[in-house]
């Protein structure tokens, strides 16, 4: 199964199996993951899914698209060059994917 | 506690979140979260978008996986509808279901939400006349739009226009009558409202404001038209959004008050000092730093539901944070998106940025020189702008945000500074 690791901005880390098709952010939150709040649910409304992500699973995920990359710069935590929306980032199949959470999102 | 615990009533946005933050917080007492419907709890705002559009499944509305209710020891509990509940002074109590099961309480949340407002109309209740507030409703929904072509939409607020966006995308003949002079009128100013309509008038959705709906009409057994103005509009689907009523009536039958809503103060609680009361069904203190002293308010969104909940979840475990915050909203109408940042009433200003090339536009709100709230649609950049500046209570000067290229992040001035 696809494997999303969640590090929070004190190193703890959360390894959680992720649904094919899924996003992110609803992995995230469906199990209880901390760091992620994502108020409005996936619909790209409310920049509270920000995380960084490894730098080197960056380039392999599909690029984003115009809305995330504006809203990403009303992030609670200003963006850095890996940042994304992680409501945006689907799961593949075989994906393992490392992201670290901010230290807060709202 | 013993062993019963808190009973929270409702088990949707703000019902879910209580339950979540009492326990990220480290509360140990028992949490039973209690839901009138047969679904696991589950997010509504998707129900006339993502969920109608057949985007996104059912599957994907739900909040939480029953390992983590299980992991969190919190009971949830569906498909069963309080119809009476004894409570004793010290806030303890019990809960009657109308299955004859019984939920007893140490404590109360009330998590009730609001129901949405018939329509008293000659003809709504004939078969083809739906609502949209719930998961059995979009179930409905979603069902008949395969066999329908002509849909009559009742209600210009964020349901009516949001689900008549997603049938129009899904290739029906949409008419949206609204009965006052403009769209979602309780919500943005006449600006914005004159923007949606031009850009939905131009999708092609056929939309009516002013519009008296004298009666729905049969065609047979089922739902033929809708009498508008005199005229007939044939449809083999009416939708009807026409605003929602808070879900009071067990918490006056236990003499709490209630006015539009469930009275309750800065930490969530209800007038008998123990109850707690989250969500659409809560009236409460204005949230907004700098709001007129006794100004009370009642939200119907997401952002309250989780911000009311968190600060009950608060008062729950014994401490007093109050609940102040920046308002903020979202309504997602075809292929627009707009995002309501604080509240504009008293608003004495506004302020249009409009760029026609990019599709972007947003409304400022000034009360003086204190900008307050902001209609932006297509314009994340600047609503994430607003909500900054409104929780920092910054300041973005009127006559440096005239120029739409110019972001208002970059005038965007502290106070003390």
């Amino acid at each position: 199964m696809p494997t999303i690791t969640y590090t929070d901005a004190e190193g703890e880390s959360r390894s959680v199996e992720a649904n094919v098709g899924d996003s992110v952010m609803e992995t995230a939150v469906r199990n209880g993951v901390p760091g992620i709040v994502a108020e409005c649910g996936g619909s790209l409304s409310c920049a509270t899914c920000h995380v960084f992500v490894d730098p080197s699973d960056f380039a392999s995920l599909p690029p984003m698209e115009e809305m995330e990359d504006e809203m990403l710069y009303g992030a609670a935590v200003d963006r850095e060059e890996f940042s994304r929306l992680c409501c945006q980032i689907k799961v593949t199949d075989g994906m393992d994917l490392q992201v670290t959470t901010p230290k807060t999102q709202v | 506690m013993s062993a019963n615990g808190l009973l929270i009533i409702g088990s949707s946005q703000a019902g879910v979140q209580l339950a979540v933050s009492l326990r990220a917080l480290g509360h140990a007492g028992g949490i039973t979260l209690l839901g009138d419907e047969n679904h696991r709890p589950y997010q509504r705002p998707a129900l006339s978008k993502e969920f109608l559009q057949g985007i996104i499944t059912k599957e994907s509305l739900i909040y939480r996986t029953q390992a983590y209710w299980d992991e969190h020891r919190i009971k949830v509990v569906k498909n069963e509808r309080v119809v009476r509940i004894d409570k004793h002074s010290d806030g303890s109590g019990v809960a009657h279901a109308r299955s004859g099961e019984v939920f007893g309480f140490d404590r109360l949340a009330l998590a009730l939400g609001a129901r949405a407002r018939r329509l008293q109309v000659e003809g709504a209740d004939l078969p083809g006349v739906l609502y949209l507030r719930n998961a059995d409703d979009a179930l409905e929904l979603k069902a008949r739009v395969p066999v329908v072509h002509d849909v009559v939409v009742i209600g210009g607020g964020f349901i009516g226009i949001e689900a008549a966006t997603s049938l129009r995308k899904l290739g029906k003949n949409v008419t949206l009558v609204e009965a006052g002079p403009r769209l979602v009128a309780r919500a943005v100013g006449p600006e914005t409202s004159e923007y949606l309509a031009k850009h939905h008038a131009e999708n092609g959705i056929e939309i009516v404001v002013g519009a008296q709906v004298t009666r729905i009409v049969a065609n047979g057994d089922a739902v033929g038209g809708v009498e508008v103005n005199g005229r007939v509009v044939p449809a083999d689907l009416v939708l009807i959004g026409v605003g929602v009523v808070p879900n009071t009536e067990l918490a006056q039958s236990i003499g709490l008050a209630c006015e539009n809503g469930i009275r309750v103060d800065r930490y969530a609680v209800a007038s008998d000092g123990m109850t707690i009361a989250v969500g659409d069904v809560a009236n409460l203190p204005n949230p907004v730093p700098g709001a007129p002293e006794g100004d009370r308010v009642r939200f119907e969104s997401v952002n309250n539901a989780i911000e009311q909940a968190k600060v009950a979840a608060y008062a729950i475990t014994g401490r007093r944070e109050e609940y102040a915050g920046i308002p903020w909203f979202w309504s997602n109408q075809g292929d627009l998106k707009l995002q309501i940042a604080g509240l504009s009433t008293g608003h004495d200003r506004t302020l249009v940025r409009r760029d026609e090339e990019k599709g972007r536009f947003s409304v400022l709100y000034y009360r003086g020189d204190r900008i307050i709230a902001a209609d932006c649609v297509n314009t994340p950049l600047d609503f994430m702008a607003v909500k900054a500046a409104l929780a920092q209570r910054a300041s973005i000067p009127y006559d440096e945000a005239t120029d739409p290229s110019i972001p208002l992040k970059s005038i965007t001035r502290s106070e003390t500074a």
